[in-house]
């Protein structure tokens, strides 16, 4: 694999990367080869050590031997600064903007044009609408960019990083929040980019889209390089081998899908009674008349485009935001759920789309951040019974295969697999009836998925009711026994049994019924 | 001399300790459960390190009066800084504690003065202490109703409790002797100042509150990341409108022992600068100002770290000018050696 490729130059050369934190190694012997105006795929499982190769390229962390070249050059790069200088702009995820100045002085920032020793805007505003242009976007560049879609401020990131003319962007999983539309425009960009010679690294979950618009890819696992190959020469499922270290042969997704199969059958058998049934359902200003509902052991995906208000439906049914509608019925009965607690009464389970931001809680331990909701119950008079707790956490932490030294490590040292299967226990020990999940499998590696879809699919089968999002309509697809569509803040369409599938969902997203 | 020589005592000291017990603290997340234990016991230590240093060059330091008169200054802030943990674990800050103990120990002489009888005593013991509760429930309010940044919310009581402190007295200097309500500050129970002893128990008290409670794991997961413990079902406003009013009790407290010492009380003086020293006490001690995180214990040897410190300087004829410049710089060494944990 370490063929030396005659007459190549590469722009980055990174070899024999080794990194280690407090002992343990994150990174053993790793390389990764950046030829110019490459588009270069970087993938693995959470933990097999691509954030943290990108950390060292960019000056995040110090690596502790191995060798960078870049651009022809020896390169230590020991601050972000000196790596940005250098040449090489990265878009986080969370993107690296501020978010109450305008679009134009965020491209411009640290570096805007003057004039007579004062700054000047106009130029400054007419050389950002003319590189957005160049992008294909249309936009007020004096708008705030916190007031912009997380597309466009992605398009405000890339843009900036062309204006201080980097030879190399890494995106690192920047399509995760996007739909297929966006992420379509976003690989336009990511074309033209290379087309003027720049070089991209682009890390992403999303296997699909790796074969649209990379040239190359490198795959990692646990700490090392295990594989570097043309795009073209390699198909998925090697690639998911390749992650994995072991065949996914008969992974979830079948699984799941004969299941689904048997219980659309069991179903069509015997018709239940909704468990969930909501009737025209507000919840200003991005759900407008949504009407659904779920039975129990029935799987529903809510699908639409980014914006089409799932995320906000699902937190106007959890009680999270204020919503009005004409009907809302649990098991028949008509409820009013006006915050979280009354939901979680109901037997409502809520698992948000945003990890980070509205699941986790960094500084605790496992254990904690697990009992979080079941802690009311596991005390008496205020004070937690410590041994029900310990007992609660250990169970549900050999049911869902959390991997941890011990309950008491904090959450934020987990994979992002195994902090969401911690989020889920959070719910399931609580004995829900109905789980909403958001984007249950976002931003985790591909096992760690199927464990996921497979658990959400033996929790359905044991008779829970679930409705669940899911950007990758691969996904939903395979698990879903109904699909709900949205589109503009309002149910649309619904798609039944034979009538899923990727292709009908997609329509069925794009068209208004009128 | 000396002093230069306390710095490098406790810096050299600390860096060997942790280098000793914590070999592989110094990676980079710093925030590790390993690390934070380590914090603990290095303010442990620089408080060791000075009482070595006293029991080496003051003279009459092993003495119960001198152990009293520090433990006796010293319970005050430790009772404000209690509250003031409770707060700065759910993210908040809160600076009118000083203005409601001027609050507190302004109403307790008007009422034991001018009623008489047991009646009055216990007036003078319970409503200072509502009226600060409740000073401390508009905090809450501000800070939960209107979502006003803690700072922000709290400057108001700041500015205006110490004006209503003024008013009801009209600016005047109270003096008083009452044997009955002074015992909280100059009783001895068994040889223990009382407010050493009510410090003491509250101090278990709210450590095992945040350690074995609902409302105390509440209390961090709010302050940990509030938006995912709303979405838990954790009562965020109501647990957030708690600390604000214990915080406020407790400084009510504080403001009845410290005019029961003085047998006088000048709302001018009644805790001017306490909310500072609270928040020093809590920051050396190691609780993370950005919440999330508590520290009972660290708050406890943190505020008996500052005022050994004050303690020491005065002993060696440091004047209190000086001292203020050099205690701030102990401060800022202690928080750089925690974080860098």
């Amino acid at each position: 694999m370490q063929t030396v490729r005659e007459g190549c130059e590469y722009l980055l050369q990174m070899q024999h990367i080794c990194k280690q934190f407090g002992g343990i190694p994150a990174l053993s012997d790793a390389s990764l080869r950046v030829k110019p105006a490459e588009v270069h795929a970087l993938i693995g499982q959470n933990g097999a050590g691509k954030s943290t190769m990108i950390k060292i390229l960019t000056g995040a962390y110090l690596r502790d031997s191995g060798d960078i070249t870049f651009n022809g050059a020896t390169a230590n790069f020991t601050t972000p600064q000196r790596a940005r200088a250098a040449g090489i702009s990265t878009i986080y995820q969370e993107i690296n903007l501020v978010p109450f100045r305008s679009i134009a002085e965020n491209i411009f920032l640290g570096r805007e044009p003057r004039r007579f020793g004062l700054i000047d805007w106009k130029r400054a505003q007419a050389e950002a609408t003319r590189l957005l242009a160049g992008f294909g976007i249309e936009v007020d560049v004096r708008k705030p960019v916190m007031e912009c879609s997380t597309a466009t401020q992605q398009m405000v990131a890339m843009a900036r990083a062309v204006s201080v003319d980097a030879k190399l962007l890494i995106l690192d999983e920047s399509t995760s929040s996007l739909d297929d539309r966006e992420a379509e425009r976003l690989f336009g960009v990511i074309r033209q980019l290379k087309a003027e010679g720049r070089s991209i690294i682009f890390v992403s979950h999303r296997l699909d889209e790796l074969y649209a618009v990379c040239d190359h890819v490198t795959v990692m696992r646990d700490g090392r390089t295990v594989a570097d190959s043309p795009m073209t020469d390699i198909t998925k499922m090697d690639l998911i081998t390749t992650m994995l270290g072991r065949a996914l042969e008969k992974v979830i997704l079948p699984a799941v899908q004969s299941h689904a199969e048997d219980d659309a059958k069991a179903h069509a058998a015997a018709p239940q009674a909704p468990f969930l049934d909501i009737e025209g359902v507000s919840a200003p200003p991005k759900v407008r008349d949504a009407t659904l509902s779920v039975r129990k052991g029935e799987k529903v995906g809510l699908a639409g485009l980014l914006g089409a208000g799932r995320t906000e439906l699902m937190r106007a049914l959890f009680g999270a935001d204020p919503s009005r509608r004409r009907a809302m019925r649990i098991d028949g009965v008509e409820v009013d759920l006006r915050a979280p607690l009354d939901a979680i009464r109901a037997g409502i389970a809520y698992l948000p789309e945003d990890r980070k931001a509205e699941g986790i809680i960094p500084g605790m331990s496992v254990r904690e951040n697990l009992s979080l909701v079941l802690y009311p119950a596991l005390s008496r008079r205020g004070v937690i019974d410590r041994n029900k707790q310990d007992e609660v956490v250990q169970r549900f932490i050999r049911r869902l295969g959390i991997k941890i030294a011990n309950p008491d490590q904090p959450i934020r040292e987990l994979s992002g697999g195994n902090q969401q299967k911690v989020l889920l226990a959070r719910w399931l020990c609580t004995n829900p009836k109905l789980l909403l999940l958001d984007e249950p499998t976002r931003g985790i590696d591909v096992g760690a998925k199927a464990e996921i879809l497979s658990l959400i699919n033996e929790l359905a089968r044991e008779g829970m009711a679930v409705l669940m999002t899911a950007s990758e309509l691969e996904e939903l697809v395979a698990a879903a026994d109904r699909v709900v569509v949205m589109s503009d803040g309002s149910t649309t369409h619904e798609l039944t049994g034979g009538q899923i599938s990727e292709a009908a969902i997609m329509t069925a997203m794009a068209h208004d019924p009128a | 001399m000396r002093l230069f020589n306390i710095f490098e005592q406790i810096s050299n000291m600390n860096s060997k300790f942790h280098a000793l017990f914590h070999p592989a603290a110094t990676r980079a997340a710093n925030t590790s459960r390993l690390a934070r234990l380590a914090q603990v016991p290095r303010v442990w230590l620089a408080l060791a390190v000075l009482l070595v240093f006293n029991i080496a060059f003051t003279d009459n330091f092993l003495t119960v009066q001198t152990f009293n008169v520090n433990l006796t200054q010293v319970a005050t802030i430790v009772i404000v800084a209690l509250g003031m943990t409770l707060v700065v674990a759910t993210g908040g800050i809160d600076l009118s504690v000083g203005s409601l103990m001027a609050i507190a120990g302004t109403l307790a002489p008007l009422l034991f003065l001018h009623i008489s009888g047991p009646g009055g005593l216990v007036a003078a013991f319970v409503l200072p202490l509502l009226a600060a509760t409740l000073c401390g429930c508009f905090n809450g309010w501000l800070v939960t109703r209107w979502r006003i940044q803690p700072i922000v919310a709290t400057l108001v009581l700041y500015i205006a409790g110490r004006g209503i402190a003024q008013v009801m007295t009209n600016g005047q200097l109270q003096s008083f002797s009452n044997p009955g309500f002074q015992w909280i500050g100059t009783g001895r129970v068994l040889g223990m100042p009382v407010q050493v002893i009510l410090m003491l128990v509250l101090v278990a008290l709210v450590a095992w509150v945040l350690r074995a409670t609902l409302f105390g794991r509440y209390v961090l997961a709010v302050g940990g990341n509030e938006r995912a413990a709303a979405l838990a079902g954790v009562p965020a406003r109501r647990v957030k409108l708690t600390v604000y009013a214990l915080s406020g009790a407790c400084a009510g407290l504080a403001g009845l022992i410290a005019i029961a010492i003085n047998s006088s009380s000048d709302a001018n003086l009644v805790g001017s600068g306490v909310e500072l020293e609270a928040i020093a006490a809590v920051a050396v001690g190691g609780t993370l100002l950005t919440g999330g995180h508590a520290s009972i214990s660290g708050t406890l040897v943190g505020a008996l770290f500052i005022q050994l410190m004050r303690y020491t300087l005065l002993a060696h004829g440091v004047t209190e000018a000086s001292a203020l410049v050099v205690k701030s710089a102990i401060i800022i060494l202690a928080v750089y050696l925690q974080r860098r944990g």
